[in-house]
């Protein structure tokens, strides 16, 4: 009941947004909010902390900028092959990352990362250290011109609640119900039957496939896919905000890439821009020791308190 | 071959870096009996569990289940066929409610455990079993707890209830008692007594009382080799299982334990 109240409190405000905040600054928030998202998915939910995850996003990116650029598909289309591309890398990443366990599966992810980094710093087709640029957003089914901002708002939200559902509906399905046992116990889940492996290669895949979609969506929006996308920065960021927000709650990723996101922009045009990261790093270090569950678990902390 | 015999070993051996952790075992468990695995700490108990569960592989040896060589097969494959453990410290899904911890194991047997797209809410039809199983181990009002907030006696129950739920056909449980108060002792004791009377059960079992109480046959293990075998008053009066346990004379086997506590031969060294 009360979920449902302030879900629509939210849908509302997220429609009547652009009207007073700018629209690229809210599309960034929702594009980074789905990515963190993605890899809230898999860190907890499923306890798997993959430290590659700009793979996924960069993919995306790449792949719709290119097929956007040089075939001139529909975003729908575009976005699709970034996508089907990001899980297709999540497949053979994730085969090859879920054998490990804690700390060397998140090594595994991150080697992993660092040679697609390179590869795509090497390849043509990204445009180097330029990337892609003026990537064109294109007629949405050949009908809707993207090329407003107010437009592409609406259709960049649309986006990121079928992500959002998405991964609501994984955390809340059959599926999801053994991916958090597995979180939970593992080898009690493996002693129940469970071939573990399996389902982690499953959440893996999905959160790839989602960050994949963020990153697609991303790249239209900025009409851009560059080596940012892909770096171990965006790792980390995606870390960051997913544990600022709060991990294995459903909004604190969303809340954690509106937060971040805010301070970078503010900072960005302040005289503290050139300490970007360090004061990104003092934040992270005072969120781990000061709200443990990030900004949603201790919001929930103190409600419980307050309810019983 | 003796037809009888659900579970057996040969010739198991588990060496850790030079060290001999299971020293040549070969362990016959007999169908539809509760056969108790005892010995002192580090005896190698908890870990021929793990070499029956394939949490460990074997060393050298060979595992048989039901006349079939399952040295071979994963953990959750052995799983499958019908052998499930428990785990020496308690093991449930914290933060699951006690009705989900359950469900996540009569789950299992479905189709539809990949089902990332259904609701959860298709799982409810397993409710009704999930409740009776918390019904018979007596923790159904507990059913919408989390696991994690359950006092320890209970998560054992729980994780009983859990196993029960794949319906195996050969229970390994660990220390079941381990760390329980006399009443929740009871309690669990009489659970297995009631299970074991329609499955086979390999406990290991640090309370003696509860060893003679609940099994027809027990194993003596010492420093990772079969010491003797045999029924609760065979075992009892064999002067060898007293000195590995105590090291001294007096008899340990004696179920007697004033003021409700049972000898628990433990910690002896
Ligand atoms: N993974 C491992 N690596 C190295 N040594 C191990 C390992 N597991 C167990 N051991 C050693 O093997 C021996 C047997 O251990 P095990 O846990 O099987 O004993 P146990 O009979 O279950 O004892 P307890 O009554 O204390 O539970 C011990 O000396 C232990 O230190
Ligand atoms: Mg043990």
């Amino acid at each position: 009941m009360y979920n449902k109240k302030l879900n629509l409190v939210l849908l509302g405000l997220a429609l009547v947004a652009p009207f007073v905040l700018y629209p690229v600054f809210l599309m960034k928030v929702l594009c980074f909010a789905l990515f963190a998202c993605a890899f809230n998915l898999l860190l907890g939910f499923a306890g798997l902390l993959s430290f590659g995850h700009a793979v996924f996003l960069g993919t995306g990116a790449y792949v719709t900028g290119y097929v956007m650029t040089t075939y001139g598909l529909t975003p729908e289309l575009g976005i699709l092959a970034g996508v089907a591309m990001s899980a297709l890398v999540g497949l053979v990443y994730g085969k090859l990352a879920v054998r490990r366990e804690g700390i060397y599966f998140a090594m595994v992810t991150l080697a992993l990362a660092q040679l697609a980094f390179f590869f795509y710093l090497q390849t043509p087709f990204t445009g180097g250290e330029d990337g892609l640029q003026g990537i064109p957003r294109g007629n949405l089914f050949g009908l809707i011109d993207l090329t407003d901002n107010m437009t592409m708002y609406y259709f960049v939200l649309a986006v990121f609640i079928g992500g959002f559902l998405t991964i609501y509906r994984t955390i809340h399905s059959p599926f999801g119900q053994v991916m958090k046992a597995i979180r939970e116990n593992e080898p009690r889940a493996i002693s129940l039957g469970y071939k573990v492996n399996q389902y982690k290669l499953m959440a893996f895949v999905i959160s790839a496939t989602l960050a994949g979609l963020a990153g697609s969506t991303k790249a239209l929006v900025f009409q851009l896919a560059s080596l940012t996308d892909v770096h171990w920065f965006m790792s980390g960021e995606v870390v960051l905000m997913t544990l600022l927000g709060g991990m294995g709650t459903i909004w604190g990723p969303v809340l954690g890439a509106a937060s971040i996101i805010s301070m970078q922009n503010l900072l960005a045009s302040g005289p503290l821009a050139n300490y970007i990261h360090v004061v990104m790093g003092v934040v992270f270090v005072i969120c781990v020791l000061a709200f443990r569950k990030g900004l949603v678990g201790e919001l929930q902390k103190v409600l419980r308190k307050n309810s019983g | 071959m003796n037809q009888d015999l659900i579970l057996e070993t040969r010739g198991l051996v588990k060496e850790f870096k030079g060290f001999t952790a299971v020293d040549d075992v070969n362990l016959k468990v007999e169908r539809g009996t509760i056969h108790a695995l005892i010995g002192p700490n580090g005896a190698g108990k908890t870990t021929v569990f793990n070499l029956l569960t394939k949490f460990l592989t074997p060393t050298r040896g060979q595992l048989l289940f039901n006349g079939q060589d399952i040295t071979r097969k994963d953990s959750a494959s052995i799983a499958h066929m019908g052998i499930v453990r428990s785990f020496q410290i308690s093991a449930v899904f914290p933060h699951l409610t006690v009705l989900e911890n359950v469900r996540v194991a009569l789950q299992q047997k479905r189709k539809d455990t990949f089902a990332f797209w259904r609701s959860e809410k298709i799982l409810d039809e397993l409710n009704d079993r999930a409740l009776a199983l918390l019904d018979s181990v007596g923790l159904r009002e507990f059913s919408h707890a989390l696991a994690v907030d359950l006092p320890y006696g209970r998560k054992r129950s729980l994780e009983i209830a859990t196993t029960l739920a794949l319906d195996p056909e050969l229970l390994l449980l660990d220390e079941p008692t381990q760390g329980m108060g006399h009443e929740d002792i009871s309690v669990v004791a009489d659970l297995i007594k009631e299970v074991g009377k329609n499955r086979t059960i390999l406990m290991v079992e640090h309370n003696l009382n509860v060893v003679a109480d609940l099994s027809d046959t027990i194993t003596v293990l010492q420093r990772g080799a079969i010491l003797t075998e045999g029924n609760y008053e065979t075992v009892s009066a064999d002067p060898r299982v007293r000195e590995a346990y105590m090291g001294v004379e007096e008899d340990p086997l004696e179920g007697e334990g004033g003021e409700g506590n049972a000898p628990v031969v433990e910690a002896s060294v």
